[in-house]
C-alpha cells in the first residue's frame, strides 16, 4: 500500500542539498529534515484548574515518542500546545533551536494528524492535501507535483478527485496523514490516529505508520490510551498521569521496570502490594528492599532506593508468578530468593494464546492475577476454587516508591 | 396486518384531527378560490372556474395587490440578507464567551418577547420624535429586523455548537489566515444552514402584520393590503388572492428545500 522508492529519492536529495550548503559555508536557511521538542516547567491552567503541571520533557530529533496515559490525564492538551492550538500558562516550547511559546501553528514547522481526521468534507482529496500548500502561495507547478507524490505514498492516486465521506476509514486516515506530510513539517504530532480504525486495520496501520516515520526521518509524536499501540510504535514512552510525566523510557523499560503504582496499573497485567519499607540493603546493581505488607508478611523486592519507614510498594507481573501444586507450601530452600502467597482460584478466563486466571490472596482477600499459555495451563489441572501456593523470584518484584 | 395496540388508534385520530385543524382553513380558502363568475364568499359552491384568480391581476376598486406584493417581496429579501449578515458574524462572536455576553444575549432575545404592537408603536414614536417620515423600506424594515434577527441568530448559534472546531483547527494548522479559513472552510460547511436561515428570515417578513401595522408610511406590505381588502372586498377575488399567496410560500420553501439539498450535495459528492 505504501510506494516507499518514491519519496526517499526525494527527501535523500534536499539532505544532500543542506549538506552541500553547510560545507560551503553558505548562511542559507534551510529547514532541517526533523527537530527535537524540548518542554521546560511547561503549565497550562484552564481558570482555575491545573491541568499541566510543570511538565519537563525532552524528545530526541527523529524519534518516534508517544504521549501514554487514560483520558484526561493532559496528553492531547500537551500535543496541542506544541502544536500551537493551545497556549501555554508558563514555561517554554522549544522546537529545534527556536523557542515557540508565542508562535502560531504554522510557524512551528510542525504538521498535526487530528482525531477523527478533520478532513475538510467539502474538497476532495486532492483539495485536501493540497490546501496546506496553496495556504503557503507555493507555485501551482510544484504543487501538484508534491500533491501527485503523496498520494503515491499513502496509495491513493485513483481517489483524488472523492471526497472524504466517500472513502473507508483507513484511506480518510491516509489522506490525513497525505494532508500534513505535504508541507514537510519537521515534526508530525498525532492525535489519537489509528483510535477510529478498526482492530485488524489498527494493526496494519501501526506498521505503515512506523515505516512512514523511518521513511521521512521526522519526528513523531503520538498520543495513545493504547498500551500496545505505544509499545509497537515508541522509541519513546511517556506515561502521564493527572497533568503530569510518571514515567520516561523505552517500551521495555516501561514494561520491565515501572515507576510507579500508577504505571504498574495502567500498563496492566501486574499485581500490586502495598506496605511499609522495613529494610534496605544497598547493592551493586541497587538495593534490596523488604517491605512489610499488613496481612502477609515481609516480601523482599528490588529497587533503587528507599527510606525505611516509608509507605510504598512492589509489583510483579501476572506472567512472572509461578504456580505450585496444592500440597507443596515450603519452599524454604527458595526463601532468599523467592517469594510466596497462598491464594484461592476465583475465575479462569481463556483467551486464546494464554490464559488469565483469577484469584483471591487467603490473607487479605485482594485479588490477584495470573498469566500462563494455555498450554501450561492444561498441565495443572487446577480448578476454581482450589487454594494454591504462588511464588516469584525476587528480581521481578519491582519496587514502587509512588 | 400488524397488531398495534389501542393507543396507535387513539393517537392517529388525534394527530388526524390535528392535520385537519392545521390545513381547514387554507383547503376552505382553496375551494372557494375556485369559484366561477357567480361565486359568493360562502358555501355552497355552485360552479368551479378560475374567474377570481384573474380578478386579482386586475385593478380592484379598494385596492391593488401587485404593487404591495412587489413591497412584501423586496422587504423580504433585504431582511433575509440582512438576517444572515448580522446573525452569522454575531453567533461567531458569541462562540467564545467575552465579557458581557450573556446581557447582549437576553437583550437580543428579549426582543422576541416584547409584545410586536409595543415595538411597532416604540418604532412609529422614535421615528416622530427624530422628524422622519416612516417608510415600509426604512421603519418596517427595522420593525422586521426586530423580529427576524434575533431568530436567525438562536440558529446560527445552535449551528455553531454542532460546528467542530477542529476543522478550523486543521485549516490554521496548514497555514490558512482567520479570513481563510472563513472562506474557504466555515462558510461552505455552514451553507446550507444559511439557506435555512435566509428563508425563515424571509417567510417571517413576508407574512410580517402587527409590528409593520403602525409604520409602514403611505405604502402597504402585502399583509396589510389583505387585512384591508377584508373589510372592504365582498368577492372571492379575496380567497384567489389567499391562493395565490399561499402557492408563493410553497414555491419558496421549495425554492429553499433545492437550495439547501444543492449544498449539502456539493459539499458531500
Amino acid at each position: 500500500m505504501l510506494n516507499p522508492s518514491a519519496p526517499t529519492s526525494s527527501t535523500a536529495s534536499r539532505a544532500e542539498h543542506a549538506v552541500a550548503q553547510d560545507e560551503g559555508g553558505a548562511s542559507v536557511a534551510i529547514a532541517p529534515q526533523t527537530a527535537g521538542i524540548s518542554l521546560r516547567s511547561v503549565t497550562k491552567r484552564y481558570g482555575s484548574v491545573l491541568a499541566i503541571k510543570q511538565i519537563n520533557l525532552e524528545i530526541a530529533a527523529g524519534s518516534y515518542c508517544c504521549l501514554l496515559g487514560p483520558s484526561g490525564c493532559g496528553k492531547t492538551t500537551t500535543l496541542r500546545m506544541i502544536a500551537g492550538h493551545e497556549t501555554i500558562t508558563s514555561g517554554e516550547i522549544w522546537i529545534g533551536n527556536s523557542r515557540v511559546n508565542a508562535l502560531p501553528p504554522a510557524k512551528r514547522n510542525t504538521a498535526m494528524v487530528f482525531q477523527n481526521y478533520a478532513l475538510f468534507p467539502h474538497k476532495t482529496v486532492r483539495q485536501n492535501i493540497d490546501f496546506g500548500l496553496k495556504m503557503r502561495r507555493i507555485s501551482p507547478r510544484e504543487r501538484a507535483q508534491r500533491v501527485d507524490e503523496m498520494l503515491d505514498i499513502v496509495g491513493l492516486k485513483e481517489f483524488a478527485q472523492r471526497k472524504p465521506d466517500k472513502l473507508s476509514g483507513g484511506q480518510q486516515q491516509r489522506v490525513a496523514l497525505a494532508r500534513a506530510l505535504v508541507t514537510r513539517p519537521q515534526v508530525l504530532l498525532l492525535d489519537e490516529p489509528l483510535s477510529a480504525l478498526d482492530e485488524n486495520l489498527r494493526v496494519k496501520t501501526r506498521g505503515e505508520l512506523r515505516k512512514l516515520q523511518r521513511q521521512f526521518g521526522m519526528t513523531f509524536i503520538q498520543v495513545t490510551h493504547a498500551q500496545d499501540e505505544a509499545f509497537s510504535l515508541s522509541d519513546q514512552i511517556v506515561v502521564m498521569d493527572h497533568g503530569q510525566v510518571d514515567q520516561v523510557g523505552t517500551p521495555q523499560t516501561i514494561f520491565n521496570q515501572p515507576a510507579s503504582k500508577f504505571v504498574a496499573q495502567f500498563i496492566g497485567d501486574n499485581n500490586i502490594f502495598s506496605g511499609t519499607v522495613v529494610q534496605v540493603d544497598p547493592g551493586e546493581k541497587g538495593a534490596m528492599i523488604q517491605l512489610d505488607v499488613a496481612g502477609l508478611g515481609r516480601f523482599r523486592c528490588t529497587g533503587q532506593a528507599a527510606n525505611v519507614g516509608m509507605a510504598a510498594a512492589f509489583c510483579v507481573r501476572a506472567d512472572q508468578m509461578t504456580l505450585h501444586s496444592p500440597g507443596h507450601s515450603e519452599i524454604k530452600d527458595d526463601n532468599a530468593s523467592s517469594n510466596q502467597v497462598s491464594a484461592r482460584i476465583t475465575a479462569v478466563e481463556f483467551t486464546g494464546y494464554v490464559t488469565r486466571v483469577s484469584l483471591m490472596l487467603e490473607a487479605t482477600g485482594q485479588e490477584i492475577l495470573y498469566k500462563a499459555l494455555t498450554q501450561d495451563w492444561g498441565a495443572h489441572q487446577l480448578q476454581e476454587g482450589q487454594l494454591i501456593p504462588l511464588s516469584w523470584r525476587v528480581n521481578d518484584s519491582i519496587f514502587l516508591s509512588h | 396486518m400488524r397488531n398495534r395496540p389501542l393507543s396507535f388508534y387513539f393517537l392517529a385520530a388525534f394527530f388526524g384531527l390535528f392535520l385537519l385543524f392545521l390545513y381547514g382553513p387554507l383547503i376552505t380558502i382553496f375551494i372557494l378560490s375556485l369559484q366561477g363568475p357567480d361565486g359568493a364568499l360562502t358555501f355552497p359552491v355552485r360552479s368551479f372556474g378560475f374567474h377570481w384568480l384573474g380578478q386579482v391581476f386586475q385593478e380592484q376598486r379598494v385596492g391593488n395587490f401587485v404593487e404591495p406584493f412587489q413591497r412584501s417581496l423586496l422587504l423580504g429579501l433585504g431582511v433575509m440578507g440582512l438576517a444572515i449578515l448580522v446573525s452569522v458574524p454575531a453567533a461567531i462572536a458569541f462562540r467564545n464567551r467575552f465579557r458581557g455576553s450573556r446581557i447582549i444575549f437576553y437583550l437580543t432575545i428579549a426582543s422576541l418577547i416584547v409584545p410586536s404592537v409595543l415595538v411597532s408603536l416604540g418604532i412609529g414614536v422614535m421615528f416622530q420624535v427624530l422628524g422622519w417620515e416612516t417608510n415600509w423600506f426604512s421603519s418596517g424594515l427595522g420593525a422586521h429586523l426586530t423580529w427576524t434577527v434575533p431568530f436567525a441568530f438562536l440558529i446560527m448559534i445552535g449551528v455553531f455548537n454542532r460546528f467542530n472546531p477542529s476543522y478550523e483547527e486543521a485549516a490554521r494548522d496548514l497555514g490558512a489566515s482567520d479570513f481563510t479559513t472563513f472562506y474557504e472552510i466555515v462558510l461552505p460547511l455552514i451553507a446550507p444552514s444559511l439557506v435555512g436561515v435566509g428563508i425563515l428570515g424571509f417567510t417571517l417578513s413576508y407574512d410580517e402584520f402587527t409590528r409593520t401595522s403602525l409604520i409602514s408610511g403611505q405604502d402597504n406590505t402585502l399583509p396589510l393590503e389583505i387585512f384591508g381588502m377584508t373589510t372592504n372586498v365582498t368577492s372571492p377575488a379575496l380567497y384567489a388572492l389567499g391562493t395565490l399567496t399561499t402557492v408563493f410560500s410553497f414555491a419558496m420553501i421549495g425554492a429553499a428545500f433545492w437550495g439547501y439539498q444543492f449544498f449539502a450535495k456539493r459539499q458531500r459528492e
